[in-house]
């Protein structure tokens, strides 16, 4: 018998093989027709042939090193299900910042998944095509092991019930999901410098810090461990993010100004998204990790700057809203907890004040804000509470026509006066919170004339309870709203202070830890 | 400028006046009071006097700060779109010039929220 055994194939041979040997110049259509998108962003590439992989990963490499981590991760979930974990968190106030996780994150992933998985089609280079579906799957895998991971809490606590459901409905969730409906619904080079490189390389530290460290500083092994499991894969969407900004710089020197504009547009859009996590980080992790400005000074003004810096001989600029934020660093966290624990009434999550410790960290953490603004709010929320008028503010807000945050910012050199901007466009007015979202509004009309804004969407009356008749007697818009959103009223939200979550948290402990 | 797009591209407005069924939005803030976060979004029908308005929703909405029932309203004044409107209090919203998607900021020079702190 002639066992005529093969020899193994070599890395590098494996990877000529099963990356770049996979794509071929089409003979049957002009490859312009096969990759019709690559044209109309005004992107010029002239050679594919010059992406450099930036991990030379196969497909069966990549099978093998995900299938180790899910077996990892889902004996971990499984221990911690099984051993009520959850009751061994810092505080039941921390829950609360999953539910705002799993109400925004996993469709951020699964659209992050739809995004990639067009690129793997549309990118007309095979190196980009095979890091655009990895990436894809990554993408996918993460909304899942997050859904798998919160899923324990659902069975004991308020809020996580219908988070799909709230994503597409509830008002201060169509920030994040339009967000990336935004990057979804550019070309396919706008989203990659969008969500490849300025989402997941300049600003992915700052959205991983709070949830994941925060996760472990807070006792919360579950969502520590899906976070682990995907950093590895966040190293190479940072790798794969520079490698494709660096490749299109240098295919063109006509790429430069587009290019800056999406950067300009994506770190700002980015930074107005994470208001929500540095209002996590210094007013729902019961234990600290660090404040959000300090996170800011590290992550984006020391490494950051040292980024663009890199990027500064192919002529980029660090964008200009870098000045705004700046200002911006000392106030945001506690702007947007202002607005949510005021507007308690209607968040799928409960709210509180800080407690005098946790106002004395922030004095320490903030000098230049937050005694002179800031703790006199809560002081004065603090006696409200005492004297039985915990205030709610019942109406609903003016929002952003890009962002589609509440106009909650203030002018950068006055804390103390909202920051309005305003412009016509065809007869009709659009507002905005900032400078930067108005440039980001006149560039591109025809796209945020569109936004679905929560607020006018309710007094239009399509976000009322299905079956509810807004003329009957007695109609309550405000119940409807909240029926319509699938939220629980005096269960989901309201105050922390007298929660079901804060009775069932303190029961069930002590019965795990006493006789 | 242009949106970048496969084919020619429109963008249809989601707000425009038509589609709140006879009713305007009118953005109105406080300046200086933040216990209200944002500026409030408010579905009026423009024929109501601002008077009517002033006492009706916006007292609603604003009503539950202490500073409210203190306003010298011969003292207060008012920015649309950021400059300085007089509003007639007798007219209507619309008799006054508030189209759809106006904004109005409340000013009260002697009343900059509880303890002076913009709050």
């Amino acid at each position: 018998m002639d066992m005529n055994a093969k020899k193994k194939l070599g890395l590098k041979e494996k990877y000529a093989l099963m990356t770049r040997n996979l794509g071929w110049e089409t003979t049957y259509e002009p490859m312009d027709k096969v990759f019709p998108q690559m044209d109309y962003e005004g992107i010029r590439i002239h050679d594919w042939d010059k992406w450099e992989d930036p991990f030379r990963l196969t497909m069966d490499a990549y099978w093998k090193y995900q299938a180790e981590k899910e077996k990892k991760l889902y004996a971990i979930i499984d221990a911690y299900a099984q051993n009520n974990g959850h009751l061994n968190v810092t505080d039941a106030r921390y829950i609360n910042a999953l539910k705002i996780f799993l109400s925004a994150v996993p469709s951020l992933e699964y659209n992050a998944h739809r995004g990639f998985a067009r690129l793997g089609r549309e990118m007309r280079g095979v190196g980009p095509q095979v890091a655009c579906q990895m990436q894809a799957i990554d993408e996918i895998r993460h909304a899942q092991t997050q859904i798998h991971s919160l899923s324990n809490y659902n069975k004991f606590y308020n809020g996580f019930h219908d988070w799909k459901h709230m994503n597409d409905r509830v008002w201060y969730l169509s920030v994040p999901k339009s967000f990336f409906e935004d990057a979804c619904t550019c070309g396919p080079f706008e989203f990659i410098i969008a969500i490849g490189f300025s989402f997941e390389y300049v600003l992915t530290n700052l959205v991983f810090m709070p949830f994941i460290s925060g996760a472990a500083y807070n006792g919360d092994l579950g969502a520590m461990t899906f976070g682990f499991s995907a950093q590895s894969d966040e190293a190479r969407h940072m790798t794969l993010g520079l490698e494709v900004i660096k490749f299109m710089l240098e295919q063109d020197p006509a790429n430069l100004p587009i290019i800056q504009r999406w950067i300009d547009k994506w770190t700002w859009r980015g930074v107005r998204l994470l208001t929500i996590v540095a209002m996590l980080m210094d007013y729902m992790l019961p234990k600290r990790v660090m404040s959000w400005k300090e996170a800011w000074e590290v992550y984006f003004e020391e490494n950051g700057m040292a980024l663009f810096n890199d990027l500064a001989r192919y002529g980029i600029k660090v964008p200009d809203c870098a000045a705004l934020i700046k200002k911006e660093k000392d106030h945001i966290s506690h702007q947007a907890w202002n607005a949510f624990y005021t507007a308690g009434m209607i968040t799928n999550f409960h709210t509180w004040l800080p407690s005098e410790d946790e106002m004395n960290w922030l004095s320490s953490k903030y000098p230049d804000s937050f005694d002179k603004y800031y703790r006199p709010r809560f002081e004065y929320y603090r006696q409200r509470e005492k004297e039985g008028k915990r205030f709610y503010n019942k109406t609903l807000p003016m929002l952003c026509q890009v962002c589609q945050i509440p106009m909650l910012f203030t002018e950068g050199d006055d804390p103390t006066l909202i920051s309005y901007r305003q412009i016509e466009h065809k007869g009709d007015k659009y507002h905005f919170c900032s400078d930067h979202c108005q440039h980001i509004f006149e560039h591109e009309p025809e796209k945020y004339v569109e936004a679905w804004l929560p607020a006018h969407q309710i007094y239009q009356g399509n976000c009322f309870a299905e079956g509810a008749d807004p003329t009957a007697p007695g109609f309550d818009p405000l119940k409807s709203v909240l029926d319509y959103w699938h939220l629980d009223f005096g269960r989901d939200n309201l105050d922390f202070e007298g929660s079901e979550d804060q009775k069932n948290f303190a029961a069930w402990r002590q019965q795990a830890t006493t006789n | 400028m242009t949106i970048a797009s496969i084919r020619p591209y429109g963008g249809t407005p989601k707000d425009t006046e038509d589609k709140f069924h006879g009713n305007r939005i009118l953005y109105v803030g406080w300046d200086r009071h933040l216990m209200f976060y944002a500026p409030i979004c408010f579905c009026i029908p423009p024929s109501m006097a601002f008077a009517d308005f002033v006492a009706g929703p916006l007292a609603q909405a604003f009503g539950d700060h202490p500073q409210w029932a203190q306003i010298d309203w011969t003292k207060a004044n008012w920015l649309r779109s950021n400059q300085p409107f007089s509003p007639d209090g007798a007219k209507s919203l619309h008799d006054n010039g508030l189209g759809h998607k106006e904004v109005l900021r409340l000013q009260t020079p002697d009343l900059q929220g509880i303890g002076g702190c913009a709050i």
